[in-house]
């Protein structure tokens, strides 16, 4: 079952004419254009101003830019930041959700659904992260730090969140148990669609173990929701930023956890300098887009 | 029914894979430890939130901190009315509103969304890649930047202070487009449709008929998203009047006190945890059905 481009006959679609073509595309494009579309447009007209909200935007040329990619201080920090967080949790987060998946598939429809649950659990609740700032909590009542206590480990509670060596790690983790969902549950919806005689054939063909059905069945079939899941892990992972004002506060200590979405909020919420706060989402929104078309060529699947 | 449709209902193997070939030992333990410890990982908090919403407060405070409750109690529940004291509306609105504003936005969203996800992947004309190729770079444009031109969206379309504004603007989210469109290329091959389309059915016969339940395992978790997303939205100064308030923006006022109230917090976390829980149970056990009674032949 490998899938086909559509044949277009004679200028025709494959599947009938243009009317109901249009009629069913229509509401999402509409929608889509007034609350997605417009608002980008705007905010990349914005960026070329300076704009506080109050009065109207004044036409401020690449002044935005040049002061991003020159003069600020803060903005290299952030942005080394956030990349750190888009290679180490980005890549992680795509194979363990495409791990869990291919593991939890194995088991039969009850046990996987059960154990489906588990690990899209974390994301059922949008902001139940703030249950891991009790475990690192800073004084003794934390659960890390008594534990740690009790068994001896250390003498001295460590305040976690103000520690700029633990506050990476933490809120990478963090970071993967809240995002991880949506990758987890897109792959296990594509494994289940594998044509199972796939594998009956590939057996015939001299397929000898698990390696080799996941390299050349299961990876092949699933590859238009793997495209899914990498875009997914793309934009969560280049966009951390709650969960590190959550625990680490803004500018936390040594700007270790600030992201460039984390710097973003605050000149937009703080400072209200709009114009500046849009030419940083532009430039991020390169960032993510490079990565995009980088993880299309490495996945050999660029057309998606 | 004239439309023979190409799925068919083989007894389906899908187990017969995986029995074929055997893990080493070593293999098997890494493959249940790993599946044990990622388990836990991600379930634990969870449970502790369940544990913590019924302790007393003795135990809150307690040193050393204990994870599991000793002597439950549904104090943390009983006392959430009191907490809720000032509230202009009764509760019931607000878990009306919710329930209302999740569920009638989820069910648009799937529909216009998988029709839009449909003509994307398989009616050719030009312009298409283009289109889908905004789509999906459009989720990359973060949303902080753009909530003050869509807030003058919304204040120019005169929605504001109407369920409008809960609805409307997640319409638009291109998650669903994106994740459908891949499904349907990935599984739905067009000589399924070409069948169908030979044998007299329309365009959107195919897609009521055909489409719709082969995908339906993507539209189910399409539905959790959307649901999950909804259902924790806090709009931005768009609404102002209580009675069009949502359970979000009442409880944000309760997980905001100190450790005092962390088993209050606990206990309100639980409850909205409750309705996307039973949405997941019933969307679940609706795609292994969907996925044991419809093997699906190329």
């Amino acid at each position: 079952m490998t899938p086909k481009k559509s044949k277009v006959k004679n200028g025709r679609t494959l599947i009938g004419g243009q009317g109901p073509m249009f009629v069913m595309l229509s509401p999402f494009m509409i929608l889509f254009f007034v609350f997605t579309i417009l608002p980008i447009i705007t905010s990349i007209l914005l960026s070329f101003t300076s704009f506080d909200l109050i009065s109207f935007p004044k036409f401020a040329g690449i002044d935005n830019y040049r002061r991003m990619l020159a003069d600020d201080t803060v903005f290299p920090v952030v942005v080394k930041n956030t990349l750190v967080f888009a290679i180490i949790a980005g890549p992680l987060g795509f194979l363990l959700s495409f791990l869990l998946a291919w593991f939890v598939n194995e088991f039969t429809p009850k046990v996987r659904t059960f154990l489906s649950f588990l690990f899209y659990a974390p994301s059922l609740v949008g902001n139940a992260y703030f249950i891991w700032k009790v475990a690192f909590s800073g004084d003794s009542y934390g659960y890390i730090n008594s534990l740690l206590l009790s068994l001896g480990i250390i003498t001295e509670p460590i305040i976690w969140l103000k520690n700029a060596t633990f506050l990476m790690p933490i809120i990478i983790m963090v970071q993967l148990w809240q995002s991880m969902g949506i990758s987890f549950l897109s792959n296990i919806s594509g494994l289940q669609n594998v044509n199972g005689e796939l594998y009956e054939a590939g057996a015939i063909d001299g397929i000898r173990n698990r390696w080799q059905e996941l390299r050349y069945i299961t990876l092949p079939s699933m590859h238009h929701m793997l495209l899914f899941s990498a875009v997914m892990q793309i934009q969560s992972s280049f966009s951390v930023s709650a969960i590190a004002i959550e625990f680490a506060g803004y500018p936390s200590v040594e700007n270790s956890v600030d992201t460039i979405v984390s710097y973003l909020s605050d000149v937009a919420t703080v400072r209200f300098e709009m114009g500046y706060a849009a030419a940083i989402s532009v430039v991020l929104f390169i960032m993510m887009a490079l990565t995009r078309a980088a993880v299309g060529k490495i996945l050999g699947m660029s057309k998606g | 029914m004239g439309l023979k449709l190409k799925i068919k209902t083989p007894q389906k193997k899908e187990r017969a894979f995986s029995k074929r070939f055997t893990r080493s030992r070593f293999g098997n333990f890494m493959y249940f430890f790993f599946l044990t410890a990622a388990g836990l990982f991600s379930v634990l908090p969870l449970i502790y939130a369940v544990a913590t919403s019924f302790k007393p407060i003795d135990e809150l405070l307690i040193f050393p901190p204990t994870f599991f409750v000793k002597r439950p109690t549904i104090v943390n529940y009983l006392s959430l009315p009191n907490l809720l004291s000032n509230l202009e509306v009764p509760l019931s609105r607000y878990i009306f509103n919710s329930l209302f504003v999740t569920v009638v936005t989820t069910i648009i969203y799937i529909i216009i969304s998988a029709m839009a996800a449909f003509v994307l992947s398989k009616a050719t004309f030009r312009g298409r890649n283009l289109i889908f190729l905004v789509i999906q770079f459009a989720l990359m444009f973060n949303a902080y930047t753009l909530a003050v031109p869509q807030y003058l969206i919304v204040s120019g379309i005169k929605i504001i202070d109407t369920y409008l504004v809960y609805i409307l603007p997640q319409l638009a989210a291109t998650l669903g487009v994106f994740l459908m469109k891949q499904y349907i290329e990935g599984y739905v091959p067009d000589a399924l449709l070409e069948a169908a389309s030979i044998d007299g059915a329309g365009y959107y016969r195919i897609f009521w008929q055909i489409v719709m339940p082969v995908i339906r395992p993507a539209w189910l978790t399409v539905t959790l998203f959307s649901f999950r997303d909804v259902w924790a939205a806090i709009p931005n100064g768009t609404i102002f009047s209580e009675e069009l308030k949502t359970l979000p923006q009442i409880v944000t006022q309760i997980t905001a006190g100190g450790i005092a109230r962390t088993g209050s917090a606990m206990a309100v976390t639980v409850i909205m945890m409750i309705p996307p829980i039973i949405v997941y149970l019933v969307s679940q056990s609706n795609v292994v059905e969907a996925m044991s009674s419809a093997g699906i032949k190329g």
